[in-house]
């Protein structure tokens, strides 16, 4: 799965773009932060992260795809 | 309304004297006089909007002149909406500019919003952008936001026919936040004026009803890779039952209320045998790999439900890593609690242990 890391997301996973392996079944964004959070232990500290897969925003619930791309948006402060 | 001075932009298709004269009777306030604010008020100034509001109490300083390049060395300590306003009224002699000298705060933000038509959210920090939503989305007022990190930039058109608020593309935390701002991260010259000149293109398309506005939309834009991505945000109804302000949103994290010691001044005090209460706020886990002898361990994130166990009567130093997460706890102590003497440590335990 495609993973798009924005903001401080992009400073702890190390890069813009990255494949995330979550297996063939799809799973839930819940599933999929997890997933990311056990990988990125640093992720998990943030108190606001929103989620977009496909280009638009998903709730926990939203199931995702091995073919899908996901998007963390972290919100940013700066001025 | 001088239409030879706007002739290029009325003989725009889609645009004409009817556009000019909207911009000519619109208010726009700018919210913050920086990196953002600058250049979206000079565009603003130029291409005639009648009336600009300017809010932000800081002066200028050394360090704001890569970016906010309106400004120079000698207006250094000037207050920033006054020279920004001085300089763009001669620029634009038409133009009605009204100066606040003070940040925006819940008692001030609904009785200067009303005055105007449209918002732009150029501040610096997650406890003004906060309170524009809850005021803007109090008043039925649309605002464009724009924000930075690093060498990235955000810009979206909120609160505008029934669209999504800030609070729909970030739910509030309930913690101090622990995203760095530009004071912690930096921030290269050229990126605030690219997306402060992107609110003034969008401002000008709600004024003018030009165009699409980026409702609905988050416009990320990546200069390194120079990629825009444009994702879809869903408005949701529960983010728009505000009845009032808030009384406090966090305050802005540019300004230096937080007192720093460095490596040194905290080894003296512990030589000294100064009374302190350290507090670590690194996870457990950070903590149980070194931690500095005399400290307690409260992680930032726990700090809301457990800064009862901290002695205020003697001064506390807080500790992190770097000196960032201990900064928000020193300024979540100063607003939150009764702790009167809160200094954190500059640079962290990486400079120590």
């Amino acid at each position: 799965m495609k993973i798009i890391s924005f903001g401080i997301t992009k400073d702890i996973t190390g890069s813009l773009l990255l494949d995330f392996n979550m297996g063939e079944n799809p799973v839930s964004i819940a599933d999929l932060k997890e997933g990311l959070f056990n990988k990125y232990p640093k992720l998990r500290g943030l108190s606001t992260l929103s989620i977009a897969v496909n280009n638009k925003y998903a709730t926990n619930e939203t199931i995702v795809h091995n073919q899908d791309e996901v998007a963390l948006i972290p919100p940013v402060s700066g001025g | 309304m001088n239409q030879e001075r706007y002739a290029k932009q009325i003989k725009l298709k889609g645009f004409g004297l009817p556009a000019q004269q909207r911009l000519q009777d619109s208010k726009v306030l700018i919210v913050g006089a920086g990196g953002l604010g600058t250049p979206c008020a000079q565009y603003l100034n130029g291409v005639g909007v009648g009336t600009i509001g300017l809010i932000d109490e800081d002066v200028i300083s050394l360090s704001n002149l890569p970016r906010q390049t309106l400004f120079n060395e000698v207006e250094i300590g000037l207050s920033k909406v006054e020279v920004l306003a001085k300089k763009l009224s001669i620029q634009n002699t038409a133009t009605h500019f009204i100066c606040y000298k003070t940040f925006l705060t819940p008692v001030n933000a609904i009785a200067i919003i009303s005055e105007y038509d449209i918002v732009v959210d150029a501040s610096d920090n997650f406890g003004t952008r906060y309170l524009v939503n809850d005021s803007c989305v109090l008043l039925n007022k649309p605002f464009i936001y724009g924000a930075l990190y690093s060498f990235e930039g955000q810009v979206s058109v909120l609160n505008y026919n029934n669209g999504p608020s800030y609070r729909c593309l970030f739910p509030e935390p309930t913690m101090p936040s622990n995203i760095p701002n530009c004071d912690d991260n930096g921030v290269l010259g050229v990126l605030p004026a690219l997306i402060g000149t992107y609110q003034a293109i969008e401002t000008i398309k709600i004024i003018t009803g030009v165009g699409m506005p980026l409702s609905g939309q988050l416009l990320i834009i990546d200069t390194l890779s120079q990629t825009h991505f444009k994702i879809t945000v869903y408005a949701k109804p529960e983010n728009f039952l505000i009845t009032q302000l808030k009384s406090t949103y966090m305050v802005p994290e540019c300004t230096m209320l937080v007192s720093s010691i460095d490596a040194s001044t905290l080894k003296e005090w512990q030589q000294v045998e100064k009374k302190m209460t350290l507090i670590d706020v690194r996870t457990a886990t950070e903590f149980s790999t070194a931690h500095w002898p005399s400290a307690i361990n409260i992680p930032l994130i726990d700090l809301p439900f457990r800064y009862s166990e901290i002695d205020f009567n003697l001064p506390i130093v807080t500790i992190c890593q770097t000196g960032s997460r201990s900064k928000q706890a020193a300024l979540y102590l100063i607003k939150e609690t009764v702790a009167q003497q809160v200094f954190n440590l500059q640079g962290g335990l990486q400079l120590i242990l």
